[in-house]
């Protein structure tokens, strides 16, 4: 792996990126229900974070120097635990075990069941916080591993965001990298017509951030700012990752119907074909 | 009078405070909540975080779950009031945070209502793993700071803002989880917690005048309660008081009510409802894991009826 130039890297990870969407949609069809939408937007991001840029040790989930990585919009946790699978935290079949009854893949991240899982979230607005404090703990044990933390676009919407943003360049904490998932879509409309929430890099280059605005389904531009984050110092910084909710599945994105509601075996087929590039 | 809680624990946080897991945060009110003396004491591990309580405690939670012992101290009714965060960002994720919460009840005083917190034990109190310590007098806050450090999972530490009456001597032994009984009586039970012990021992010698014996109790860990030093206080003497400065409903009035309703009586009463945390799964599998589909309601009043023989 070692030996990946950029741009056998850049596409090792896209084609993660596929599977994991893939992945996620075999989830949320066993399960019945959950948020097609936000985990699709998001897979660029995951794999990149997962399957290169996070140091993790899946068999010692508890090694106190691994990154942390907080899911603040905790409803989209299937495509982390599909990353996670795939990187031997546990079984990928246990992956099929989604919000079912006893299963230690709850459908927003319970950290006291599953090891490494950072935080238990879903409570949306509350993610980043938890994450400046992790981050702000590295800081005083003069530790180097670092804290990522991945934000809705409508969550942006809660105060104690703002409470968070306030916060972490205060005390100059800059082993946190925010992200910002920036999927255009809320649970019941477009995210600029239910509370609108521009300028957001005007917004947080006034709340003392370092602020990155990318594609968020160009894996190049990914990479670009993941690595601009570790550069900058005395403050934290945000990427503001411009995504489509619902991303490869054509006749999700964007589609407000698809936040919240779980493809029917039938759909989930016709969804998972079109990401392999198969037939139209 | 003797020194306020509040007092006590701003020198207890610092003499506990050579612990380099212990960080203290605050919210604009580090004079208020006597956490000043911290400040001083190790500045790098005193963290300021502005009027904005509800990311004070995810920030708390932050720190817990990366291997500090985090104190959040405020008035209680910001941090108590900042429920749903204390609910998922602390109790849901077993964060080893301490939220300690000053200026309580009517002990307040004159700036009235709004910084009184009245609420805040019953809120903390349905919180599954919430430990709740209000201790009655300085000596009490000290050894309940002490047991603090060692606990393991979330706290909530109740201290007053007015000065209150030392009830305990020299040499005091705090028992985390025990009721103390500071005053023997079987006429009646007066249990008390945090300012009003005083006031209770204070009744109990003015009741002892008209031939009224008073057993006077301490609750200073109102969660997990000491149901049975309740439950022998009902048997034992002819009715009970609770008194508190805070809300009649859900506070320890609640838990004591709950502890005779369901364990004591002639009708005893169940009360089914959640003491853990949710899960997922379907809604009829979780009514029926839960105890509250028909059949599981059914097997919950058999094995009542069955206790009254």
């Amino acid at each position: 792996m070692e030996a990946d130039t950029r741009e056998d890297l850049i596409a090792r990870l896209e084609e993660a990126a596929r599977d994991l969407r893939i992945t996620d949609i075999e989830m949320l069809a066993e399960a019945g229900s959950g948020h097609p939408g936000g985990t699709l937007s998001a897979a660029e991001m995951v794999a990149a974070l997962f399957f290169h840029k996070l140091r993790l040790r899946p068999e010692e989930p508890e090694w106190p120097d691994r990154d942390r990585f907080v899911l603040s919009k905790g409803h989209c946790i299937p495509i982390v635990y599909a990353a996670m699978a795939k990187l031997g935290f546990f079984d990928e079949k246990e992956l099929m075990t989604l919000r079912k009854l006893g299963t230690r893949l709850q459908g927003h991240p319970d950290r006291r069941l599953l090891p490494g899982i950072e935080a238990s979230t879903g409570s949306l607005g509350q993610g980043l916080s938890v994450a400046a404090g992790m981050a702000l703990a590295a800081k005083l044990d003069g530790a180097d591993w670092r804290v990522y933390c991945m934000m809705g676009d409508g969550e942006i919407q809660a105060g104690q965001m703002w409470e968070a943003a306030m916060f972490a360049p205060r005390h100059g904490i800059d082993t946190l990298t925010a992200i910002l998932d920036h999927n255009q879509v809320q649970q019941t409309g477009k995210v600029a017509e239910t509370m609108p929430i521009e300028p957001i890099v005007a917004k947080w280059t006034a709340f003392n951030w370092h602020v990155r605005e990318i594609d968020g389904h160009d894996m190049v531009q990914v990479l670009d700012a993941l690595d601009e984050a570790e550069m900058v110092t005395g403050k934290p910084t945000i990427i503001v990752s411009h995504t489509v909710k619902g991303k490869g599945v054509s006749w999700m994105e964007l589609e407000t119907a698809w936040h919240g509601k779980a493809p029917s075996p039938e759909e989930a087929e016709r969804a998972i074909a079109e990401l392999r590039g198969e037939g139209s | 009078m003797g020194a306020a809680t509040r007092d006590a624990f701003g020198e207890a946080i610092v003499r506990v405070g050579e612990d380099p897991r212990i960080v203290v945060l605050t919210g604009d009110l580090k004079d208020s909540t006597r956490t000043d003396s911290f400040e001083e004491a190790y500045p790098d591990r005193f963290i300021e975080c502005g009027i904005a309580e509800r990311n004070m405690i995810g920030v708390a939670s932050g720190l817990a779950l990366s291997g500090k012992i985090p104190w959040a101290a405020s008035f209680s009714t910001f941090v108590a009031g900042r429920f749903e965060t204390v609910r998922v960002s602390v109790a849901f994720q077993e964060a080893n945070v301490r939220i300690v919460g000053t200026h309580v009840g009517v002990g307040v005083g004159e700036d009235g209502y709004s910084q009184m917190a009245f609420e805040d034990v019953a809120l903390m109190r349905t919180l599954p793993n919430m430990t709740i310590i209000q201790p009655a007098d300085a000596a009490e806050t000290h050894a309940a700071v002490e047991y603090l450090v060692e606990h393991e999972g979330p706290a909530f530490l109740r201290l007053t803002r007015q000065g209150v009456d030392d009830v305990h001597g020299e040499g005091y032994r705090f028992e985390p989880g025990r009721i103390e009984r500071l005053r023997d009586g079987d006429d009646v039970a007066l249990i008390a917690s945090g300012a009003t012990v005083a006031e209770a021992l204070r009744a109990a010698d003015l009741l002892s005048e008209d031939g009224i014996s008073a057993r006077v109790l301490n609750v200073h860990t109102i969660k997990p309660l000491d149901e049975e030093a309740v439950l022998q206080a009902a048997s034992e003497c002819d009715a009970l008081l609770t008194v508190e400065d805070g809300s009649a409903v859900g506070g320890l009035g609640g838990a004591v009510a709950e502890t005779l309703a369901t364990r004591d009586g002639r009708a005893p009463l169940r009360i089914i409802g959640h003491r853990t945390f949710g899960e997922s799964g379907s809604p009829d599998e979780l009514y029926e894991k839960y105890g509250l589909s028909g059949p599981r309601i059914a097997e919950s009043t058999r094995d009542l009826l069955k206790t009254l023989g």
